[in-house]
């Protein structure tokens, strides 16, 4: 079928075919196959960047490049400060942050109790002692203040509070998950690990699209210590940034030569990341392919469509080139030809849009999804192999109704009977 | 040479089975010119579709130089009407998004010819025709004659053994006709075999002999 002449005869059909064509239905069909393209790409590529904006920013804020947390049978990471020295003096190490992690129990409203009997305004969340200006290095998290002032060295008896916690924030009352109501800056509440509770004064609340950032109670390291007596200096947690270029796997492999994995876990965030967002990834990638496939779908109708209007007006001249001597896999194939110039010029319009606008576009400004800030995931890989779906699928969608009316006798075709 | 024996071509429409051609036997020399005529429905253009490999016969053979053309397949016989037989349909038949220049350069290049010495015989072919200064006009800003003209040049341009036409002054005014009739009288001169179909009397003299067909047989074969 694929003669070097047959190609060169549909090609010559082809070429002549778009180029004498209307050009308001070639501009409507390219227009259709772009959008077809951005359906493919884009649709999916949005689903998989609302979880990847998710996993972004537990990375970012919460856990960073590699992460050493407590060994399964185990409270705090045994000598902390041997291990805090340790990855101190690797070089690729740009900043870590030590913290010491403990359930507690916090309690608002309580001098406006009347009655013992009154339900205490109580919500359970992780009481995180931090150093400051590490913490911030590491993950930002003075950006993500709403009110109030970040945690400075020195502050005694002050919190900064997870939005999360809070109802104004976190309007949901669910069994087994409560909120504090008329929680602001300054306001005094009583934060409660083990047996001893302490009263502190809210400093400032802390807002961002990490659970684990939202639903904590920080304090300065040296204030849990005492809360807590911990006087060993044995954290629960250490995340770790890495300098630019950096592999983590490398430096997780160092630190753990150095022993490191005999007190603690050692992972890299690919590792360590909570099983529930890899699921989430999977899931939504299994989406975007569902979504992707509908839209290939649409597109081979759409193909089918325009290639069959366009063979069946064209009949008699079909009818006319076979009389004369065309070979009909010449003039299938110039109609194959027609479809792939179609999808091509919307797959390059859309790689163009997708590329040079949309993605750096979404990039600058993410979109604001409740649980992320959703980016544009659109790997050169995928994007390419989804284009040579689009071609392949648009050939085929192109090739049947052209073959379906070539196949027809060639006398009815020119007579234009039956 | 083209020979025609026992052509037999009927149609059916559910039950109903309608003969159009009862018995065809006829035989046309090269470089011999055939006018077939005869009233509306009496099988001219059927015959002349049998003839020329555009149709398939319910019956009877149709030989050209000796070939017996239905043992071809239908890929054969699309090779051979490109390589051995010329067309000029009542309607022109061009390509509407093909100039004159590519619509007849179009089979030469199905014959593996080269692009520019396919471009050379199309040009020779529409200079003899009279439209070598209308080389890319498209066919929508052709009038009927000279499309026609286009026709004709697209069925000769290979040199066909045989070329077929269907009453190709059917749609042309009297002097665009005449023309078309000139060019034929000069193809005949320079030895193409021409059969063609027509219901003008008139035009039936430029040929050698002419076949009277009525209700689907020969009635007379008459000598010019």
């Amino acid at each position: 079928m694929f003669s070097a002449l047959n190609i060169r005869i549909g090609f010559y059909l082809a070429k002549r075919q778009i180029k004498r064509s209307n050009p308001w239905t070639t501009t409507l069909i390219i227009f259709v196959m772009f959008f077809t393209f951005i359906n493919l790409v884009v649709v999916s590529g949005i689903l998989v960047g609302l979880i990847q904006g998710a996993v972004d920013a537990v990375k970012l804020h919460y856990m960073s490049d590699v992460v050493v947390s407590t060994l399964p049978d185990k409270s705090y990471i045994e000598n902390s400060p041997e291990v805090v020295s340790i990855i101190k003096s690797l070089p690729e190490v740009e900043a870590m942050t030590a913290r010491y992690v403990q359930g507690g129990k916090i309690e608002a409203n309580y001098k406006t109790k009347i009655k013992d009997t009154d339900k205490s305004d109580i919500a359970n969340g992780s009481i995180t002692g931090i150093d400051p200006e590490d913490e911030d290095k590491v993950t930002n998290l003075s950006k993500f203040l709403i009110e109030g002032k970040y945690l400075e060295h020195g502050d005694y008896d002050q919190v900064i509070l997870g939005a999360y916690l809070l109802k104004k924030y976190m309007p949901v009352d669910s069994p087994g998950f409560t909120t504090l109501s008329n929680v602001s800056v300054g306001s005094k509440i009583r934060i409660t690990v083990g047996n001893i509770t302490r009263e502190v004064t809210v400093k400032g609340i802390v807002k961002a699209k990490v659970d684990e950032v939202s639903m904590r109670v920080y304090m300065p390291d040296d204030q849990i210590r005492s809360l807590i007596g911990r006087n060993d200096y044995n954290v629960s947690e250490i995340a770790i940034k890495l300098k630019k270029g950096v592999s983590p796997e490398y430096v997780r492999d160092i630190i753990k030569s150095n022993g490191v994995d005999k007190v603690g876990k050692v992972q890299t965030f690919t590792e360590g990341k909570p099983k529930f967002i890899t699921d989430m990834q999977n899931t939504f990638a299994l989406l975007g392919n569902i979504l992707s496939s509908i839209g290939l779908v649409v597109a081979s109708i759409t193909i089918f469509i325009v290639i069959f209007i366009n063979a069946i007006t064209r009949r008699k001249f079909i009818g006319i080139l076979k009389g004369i001597g065309i070979n009909e896999q010449a003039i299938e194939i110039s109609y194959i030809l027609q479809s792939f110039f179609y999808a091509l010029c919307g797959s390059v319009i859309g790689i163009i849009v997708l590329y040079a606008f949309l993605q750096p576009a979404i990039a600058a400004h993410p979109i604001d999804f409740p649980f992320s800030d959703g980016i544009l995931v659109a790997p050169v890989s995928g994007t390419i192999f989804r284009v040579g779906l689009l071609m392949f699928t648009t050939i085929v969608a192109g090739f049947i109704p052209a073959r379906l009316v070539v196949r027809k006798n060639t006398l009815d075709s020119i007579l234009g009977r039956k | 040479m083209i020979e025609v024996k026992n052509l037999i071509k009927s149609f059916e429409d559910g039950d109903t089975i309608t003969q159009v051609l009862k018995g065809i036997d006829f035989r046309a020399e090269t470089g011999e010119f055939i006018a077939i005529m005869g009233r509306s429905g009496a099988g001219k253009s059927t015959l002349l579709y049998q003839m020329s490999l555009l149709d398939e016969p319910t019956s009877g053979e149709v030989i050209i130089d000796g070939k017996d053309t239905s043992l071809l397949s239908i890929e054969e016989k699309t090779k051979f009407r490109l390589r051995e037989l010329g067309y000029v349909f009542q309607d022109y038949a061009l390509l509407p998004e093909l100039s004159a220049l590519e619509n007849v350069a179009l089979p030469l290049l199905m014959q593996d010819i080269s692009e520019a010495e396919a471009y050379q015989k199309a040009r020779e072919h529409l200079a003899k025709v009279g439209l070598e200064k209308r080389l890319n006009n498209l066919p929508s800003k052709l009038s009927g004659g000279e499309q026609q003209r286009v026709s004709i040049a697209r069925a000769i341009a290979h040199d066909p053994k045989i070329l077929f036409a269907d009453e190709p002054t059917a749609n042309l005014d009297n002097e665009s006709s005449r023309m078309i009739m000139e060019i034929f009288k000069g193809l005949h001169k320079e030895g193409q075999t021409i059969v063609m179909v027509t219901h003008e009397p008139e035009y039936s003299k430029i040929a050698e002999r002419v076949i009277r067909l009525d209700d689907g047989r020969i009635v007379s074969i008459e000598k010019n």
